[in-house]
């Protein structure tokens, strides 16, 4: 387990580096420097070298990503040429909105998909099955936007249980969370959806294995032998999946925030890139690369916890 | 006591079983032989009550006269594990890979009675320790990846009679394991039947091994039992033409081939070292190497066919790969017809079309997407396609009897024997001076192989290429061999003329491999 975890941490800090390093690059390429953009293009010649010294920009190329990449390291993004605030605040502020948002979104999508993709793989064939796979197919087929729309409509405007859009902050964490709920529910249906397609086709593919006669010879119940054995070794393309739609949830809500008026990480990415705000597109790509990084370790973490033959690798 | 009365499956109208009368006596061991497809696994899976769905059971199945096929579920869950007991085939995939083998133990003690993780794991332990897998070497936390394929079989064994069975059956359980692993495991079926006087259903279609442990015999053939009775008495009568035909496949062997050898050596294998680089053991530790092929050199004259044995793991399918130059070596050499043999680019198409290999499992080894003229042809890429290439198709189809118009079929549309005779076809279009035969009979019925090996023995006649025949089945390898290589932790400890070396092993090795060879004693055939 200890080699596994050791190689994973390498792998993972050599991911994160390689992706700061294309980054920068990739921002590097873009025409104009941010000197450029501050002082716009009547600038003189002068003023613009002075902001270029004054900012660092003369110097030769590693030294500025090791300049970059040190400063990132201490916490500090730089300065939104917009709105010159720093960008690390302005990214823990959506991060608020944007973390658990996607956090509820799986985990609803995880509560639903689970017993309905166990149910439907344990009646294969039969008319609940066949129903519960039309009825993901149109979860998938369905545009969230619409879905949520039509969510507002119910419990917002007839019902008057939820409110329709807008985030007043953590400050009153009940509130916070009502205005997160019917987001959540517009996120999480397509992806409970795709999930329990997922899980269902991978049960039903382990229940065809030699070990699930094995444990049906031993006296367990079809449905016993389902979740004993079968859910076990149906996990590991589930956990893939999950892993791919955390990180779409991230930084994917853009329409969805857009419908309920949230203030999160893929609106202010929409703006910053519309502001030609290029040092918070950049922070964010960098955060956002950073935590799909990060899921794709924590995905490998959960395939070792499941699989005692990936650990001695 | 379980009596098998009158009992039919049909799978969607189609008769499977029909009308099988068969009584289990405790104490007693059945054998039940058959070819594949003849309804043997059906039998069990009804007993079981674990038929695939769409299937319909007529007549009784009974268990101390209760008619298990009319037993609700929830009760037969009771019975299953409890007072029947099922190892499979396959244990390699017979065992859950996520739970430990206490765990799996434990789990059918715990199904069926109340009782602390505690008190199974502490009789899960006593259960392991009596099918020869005792306590310091294998804890009860090993997982199944960690254990070889005869102590995986052990382990299912021992779920199996881990609550005492009445009955256990055991359907084809040592046909993926070697002969030494084979004899092993029947003995610790047989002492386990004598001591607990459990009855055993063992399913083979391996008529010696039935012959070396069963009381009684039943024959099964197209779903009907055609003869049944006490295993010598059997033996020698043979009532039925069925069985008489079964008996005469199993010890066919073709006509020799007189050796057409030559003395210039097609292939030449010279102090070839094979090692693996495994896994480290601590994160920044060495990596272990483990030397699969340790300084093996033998020859194959052309023409010439040779056996090479030995037990799961010995370094035969490594030293092939080698052969077939798709893997390097780490030192020696391999020379095909004079030229240096390597993976990859360095061996050039012309010499790589020298050598061709029929594979063991006839359904694994064909694209199923393409068909016959497309699968057979694809050894032309080494030397060019020529003109004529689909009356080539046509003339290899013939060559290993197969019509020719079978040419636009997919391969699904065959079975077992007629693909492996399509593999062989593939390997001989391109008219390769070696074949290397891979357990290329392992995994056909004794009828079908008996028609392979015949066709084997014809080609080499009309052709005269050389074979590397690799097998564990010993008898096989005595009956179509000029010479025979024995391989033991990756070395030849024992080369010779083929009836010298079985005849008169001189290695503790090929010792042990013929003594563990299940055979019919010579004094129970039919004139």
């Amino acid at each position: 387990m200890l080699p596994y975890l050791a190689r994973r941490m390498i792998s993972l800090a050599l991911s994160l580096l390689v992706a700061s390093l294309v980054i920068f690059l990739l921002v590097e390429m873009v025409p104009g420097d941010p000197a450029t953009f501050m002082l716009g293009t009547g600038a003189q010649p002068e003023t613009l070298a002075a902001l270029r010294a004054q900012l660092g920009l003369d110097q030769p190329l590693p030294v500025r990503y090791a300049s970059w990449l040190l400063q990132i390291l201490s916490g500090d993004l730089g300065q939104s040429f917009t709105y010159k605030t720093p960008v690390t605040g302005m990214i823990l502020d959506r991060m608020q909105v944007s973390l658990p948002l996607a956090l509820m979104a799986l985990a609803l999508a995880v509560l639903i998909a689970f017993p309905i993709g166990l149910f439907a793989a344990a009646r294969r064939g039969e008319a609940g099955d066949t129903a519960i796979m039309s009825v993901t197919q149109i979860g998938i087929a369905l545009p969230n936007f619409w879905f949520a729309m039509l969510l507002v409509l119910l419990f917002a405007v007839r019902l008057r249980w939820l409110p329709a859009g807008g985030f007043g902050g953590w400050d009153a964490p009940g509130a916070a969370l009502r205005s997160l709920l019917l987001p959540a529910v517009a996120l999480a249906l397509p992806q409970a959806a795709i999930l329990a397609r997922v899980l269902r086709s991978a049960l039903i593919e382990t229940m065809d294995q030699d070990y699930i006669r094995t444990a049906r010879a031993k006296g367990l119940s079809r449905g016993k032998t389902l979740r004993r054995h079968a859910l076990r070794n149906a996990l590991i393309p589930v956990l893939t999946i999950m892993g791919m739609q955390f990180s779409f949830l991230l930084a994917g809500a853009i329409i969805i925030e857009n419908v309920f008026y949230l203030p999160g990480l893929g609106r202010m990415i929409f703006q910053a890139i519309n502001q030609r705000d290029l040092i918070v597109v950049q922070s964010a790509v960098l955060v956002l690369v950073a935590a799909v990084i990060a899921v794709t370790f924590l995905v490998d973490l959960a395939y070792a916890a499941v699989d005692p033959r990936l650990r001695t690798r | 006591m379980i009596a098998l009365e009158n009992l039919s499956v049909a799978i969607r109208g189609t008769p499977i079983l029909r009308n099988v009368d068969l009584t289990l006596a405790p104490g007693q061991i059945t054998g039940l032989v058959g070819e594949s497809g003849s309804g043997k696994s059906m039998t069990a899976l009804a007993i079981m009550g674990l038929l695939p769905r769409g299937a319909v059971a007529g007549g009784a199945v009974r268990l101390d006269g209760q008619n298990l096929l009319t037993t609700p579920e929830s009760a037969l869950c009771r019975i299953r594990g409890n007072r029947i007991g099922m190892i499979f085939q396959e244990p390699m995939t017979a065992l859950n890979p996520l739970m430990t083998i206490g765990d799996q133990v434990a789990e059918v003690l715990r199904i069926h009675h109340r009782m602390s993780r505690e008190a199974a794991r502490a009789r899960a332990r006593d259960r392991l320790d009596r099918v020869g897998l005792p306590g310091p070497r294998f804890p009860l936390t090993l997982y199944p990846h960690e254990l070889s394929g005869g102590q995986r079989q052990r382990v299912a064994i021992a779920l199996a009679i881990a609550e005492a069975p009445d009955l256990l059956i055991a359907d084809e359980p040592t046909t993926a394991l070697d002969v030494t692993t084979q004899a092993q495991i029947l003995d610790l079926l047989r002492d386990l039947v004598r001591e607990a006087g459990m009855s055993l259903l063992l399913i083979t279609h391996d008529l010696a091994v039935v012959a070396g442990i069963a009381d009684q015999v039943a024959v099964m053939r197209e779903g009907e039992l055609v003869e049944n009775g006490e295993t010598e008495a059997l033996f020698r009568n043979q009532q039925h033409p069925y069985t008489r035909a079964l008996f005469a496949a199993s010890r066919h062997v073709p006509a020799r081939v007189t050796a057409q050898a030559d003395d210039t050596p097609i292939l030449s294998v010279r102090d070839a070292v094979r090692e693996y680089v495994l896994a480290r053991r601590t994160t920044f530790g060495p990596h272990e190497v483990l030397r699969a092929v340790d300084g093996v050199s033998f020859d194959i004259q052309d023409g010439e066919s040779v056996g090479l044995v030995g037990e799961s793991g010995c370094g035969k399918s490594t030293l092939t790969r080698a052969i077939l130059g798709l893997d390097p070596l780490q030192g020696g050499e391999i020379r095909l017809d004079g030229e240096a043999v390597g993976p990859g680019g360095a061996m050039p198409a012309a010499l790589r079309a020298k050598v061709q290999v029929v594979f063991q499992d006839p359904f694994g080894s064909f694209d199923p997407r393409w068909r016959v003229d497309r699968l057979l042809a694809e050894p032309f890429h080494l030397t060019g396609r020529p003109r004529n290439w689909r009356e080539r198709v046509a003339e290899a189809l013939s060559e290993v009897g197969i019509d020719p118009s079978a040419a636009r079929r997919h391969i699904h549309e065959f079975s077992g024997g007629q693909r492996q005779r399509l593999a062989i076809a593939r390997a001989l279009i391109i008219r390769p001076r070696l074949i290397v035969l891979d357990e290329a009979v392992s995994a056909l019925d004794v009828q079908v192989r008996a028609q392979v090996l015949d066709l084997l023995a014809d080609l080499r006649r009309s052709h005269g290429m050389a074979y590397l025949f690799i097998s564990h089945d010993l008898g096989v390898v005595r009956g179509v061999t000029d010479r025979v290589l024995v391989m033991d932790r990756g070395g030849i400890v024992e080369q010779g003329p083929t009836e010298r070396v079985m005849g008169q092993p001189a290695h503790a090795t090929t010792r042990r491999l013929m003594a563990a060879m299940p055979e019919i004693p010579a004094d129970w055939s039919v004139v």
